[in-house]
């Protein structure tokens, strides 16, 4: 019988054909630790599995990215004691500044087409983008991992997203993975894979965007076929392929023609409308960042929304990079100029403000429009802020006008 | 006897713990002392052990951090029962010990605040309209949880549930 990619990924892993529903042993190719949980990965090895060496160090990568560089002395203290660990280990460590996990791990190209990429972090589904089987886990499941180098996992059935259609001008991939929750709800795909088809000409930068969002959707593994530029820049395994005979959980059909930009409102990924419907709703700070999109193409997009124009004073734009090499790419060609001429605020690349720790924590009763893939009560900060996610381009029109704007209507 | 405390759909793991309060932000800090620290201020200031949270659907959506499953361990819950879990919740609380149950059928036997007693043996808990039955955990699943979990399990036996 045919397979799907998670389940030819699995196969390979486990050394025999698997069904969904199974149980398998596999040892995965990576598994990342960063900062926020590394040193509770390091307990738990330590004191309650009782090892004091990984079982594979070439396994492991470490980052530093959550709170980077540190706010306190006790976030300080955590990263050398992840510092420390990967240089007594000899693991290799992204240190502060160098970007957000999940960025980082594909430039580097440490995440490639047909690995099993395990994270200690839930949006570890973005390493889809370039057709791993990417998954987040606990600290206590990754500290298994870093002890005996294996773990289980349940062979997800998998649902086939079939894309038609092309995006319309001010449309983007966020648009797409918004309209997804809209049409699938933040539990839509519970213990799936998302297997995303027709999407051949998708640039990598519009695909991590969609595979990070595959865990709004419930989803175990968002994972895009590594067809086009991802077939160009990473080594395919020829055993990798979407296979006519694979068996579909079920298909979901989206068509990007006629899609709008979309907007999801505080406080529910999935609650999501056109942007007419929410359009002059006001807001006070913008945030441009997270691994879902703050990389080059979507600062290129803000800055080609508000080039040559000012961030209203109601408003502050703050922006994140998710890479050094992103940011380094956007300050080459003039992007960052223009963002910075229109009044942005850049801070050091990584999270950010994405889990409300630190660089632009939102007080009560901000509200902020949002790249990211989160808008859950309270995440950016203060119970009472509210959250609205969209595009780079969404958010740029936004913070000219200072109400949520559709680039389109500039 | 025990105190059922009553959620509703997508409780998503930002509310368990914000993640201002994860023990990385505040290290020596017990993160059983954030529990629902902002999203019910009731639970966390007098939530009991043994206490039961039953919840309706997708119940811990949202972020791998085990510090939530953690802080309702810390804070000795009972047993968590819910229509359904989100994927990677379910995985930690086991992974955790924690009794959890899938048990959309359960769930409309429990009102906030229910007075109850649990019989993790038996599977079952007796309100005071009645017994109501829990489905009973997957193996692998009660092979961890009466280890403690999947760190003393794995200690104990030098392998997974069900690795030959
Ligand atoms: S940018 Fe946000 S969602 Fe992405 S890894 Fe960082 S905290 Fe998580």
């Amino acid at each position: 019988m045919g397979q799907t990619l998670s389940e030819q990924i699995l196969s390979r892993a486990a050394g025999k054909a698997v069904q969904p529903g199974e149980l398998v042993i596999v040892e995965p190719d990576v598994v990342m630790g960063h900062d926020s949980l590394t040193p509770s990965i390091i307990q738990i090895m330590k004191d309650e599995l009782g090892k004091e060496r990984v079982h594979n160090p070439d396994q492991i990568v470490l980052t530093n990215d959550h709170v980077s560089p540190p706010s306190t002395v006790g976030v300080a203290n955590n990263q050398n004691i992840s510092r420390r660990f990967a240089r007594e280990q000899g693991i290799r460590m992204f240190e502060v500044g160098r970007g957000i996990c999940h960025q980082v791990l594909v430039e580097e190209q440490v995440a490639r087409p047909g690995y099993i990429v395990l994270g200690s972090d839930s949006h570890s589904t973005t390493y889809g983008a370039v057709g791993a089987f990417g998954s987040g886990m606990g600290s206590t499941d990754i500290a298994l991992i870093w002890a005996t180098g294996r773990t289980w996992l349940r062979v997800p059935e998998t649902i086939k997203v079939q894309v038609s259609g092309s995006f319309g001008p001010g449309v983007t991939p966020k648009d797409l993975a918004l309209k997804l929750e809209r049409d699938m709800t933040i539990a839509g795909a519970t213990y799936a894979a998302v297997e995303y088809h027709g999407l051949e000409w998708l640039p990598l930068n519009g695909r991590q965007t969609l595979s990070s969002m595959a865990v709004e959707l419930g989803a175990k593994v968002g994972i895009v076929p590594p067809s086009g530029e991802v077939a160009e820049r990473f080594p395919v395994p020829d055993w990798l392929y979407v296979d006519p005979d694979a068996h579909y959980a079920r298909m979901v059909e989206v068509d990007l023609d006629g899609l709008v930009p979309q907007v999801a409102l505080p406080h529910a990924v999935d609650n999501v409308v056109d942007i007419s419907d929410i359009a002059g709703t006001p807001v006070n700070v913008i945030f441009l960042g997270t691994c879902t999109n703050g990389r080059y193409e979507d600062m290129r997009a803000a800055a080609d929304v508000l080039d040559g124009k000012q961030v209203t004073s109601d408003v502050r734009l703050i922006v994140t990079p998710a890479s050094s090499r992103e940011m380094h790419r956007a300050a080459t060609d003039g992007t960052l100029a223009t963002l910075l001429e229109a009044g942005a605020v850049l801070t050091t690349p990584g999270c950010g403000m994405c889990m409300g720790r630190h660089l632009g924590t939102l007080g009560d009763d901000d509200v902020c429009l949002s790249t990211g893939n989160r808008n859950f009560k309270g995440r950016m900060g203060a119970p009472t802020s509210s959250i609205y996610l969209a595009s780079p381009s969404v958010a740029a029109a936004t913070a000219i006008t200072g109400r949520i704007t559709d680039p389109r209507d500039l | 006897m025990a105190r059922v405390w009553k959620f509703g759909s997508d409780v998503d793991t930002d509310q368990m713990v914000p993640g201002r309060y994860a023990p990385y932000m505040r290290p020596g800090e017990d993160v059983g002392t954030a529990a629902f620290i902002e999203a019910r201020p009731d639970f966390n200031q007098s939530a009991q052990p043994g206490d039961l949270i039953v919840a309706e659907d997708n119940f811990g959506c949202g972020s791998s951090r085990e510090y939530a499953p953690l802080a309702l361990k810390r804070r000795q819950v009972g047993a968590i029962i819910a229509r359904s879990f989100a994927r990677i919740f379910y995985r930690n609380a086991i992974n955790l010990g924690i009794p959890i149950f899938t048990a959309p059928e359960a769930v409309d036997a429990f009102q906030e605040g229910d007075e109850v007693t649990l019989d993790l043996e038996k599977g079952e808990v007796s309100t005071s309209k009645g017994i109501v039955a829990l489905p009973p955990l997957p193996g692998f699943a009660r092979e961890i949880i009466d280890a403690g979990g999947i760190a003393p399990y794995v200690r104990e036996h030098g392998k997974f549930p069900g690795e030959g």
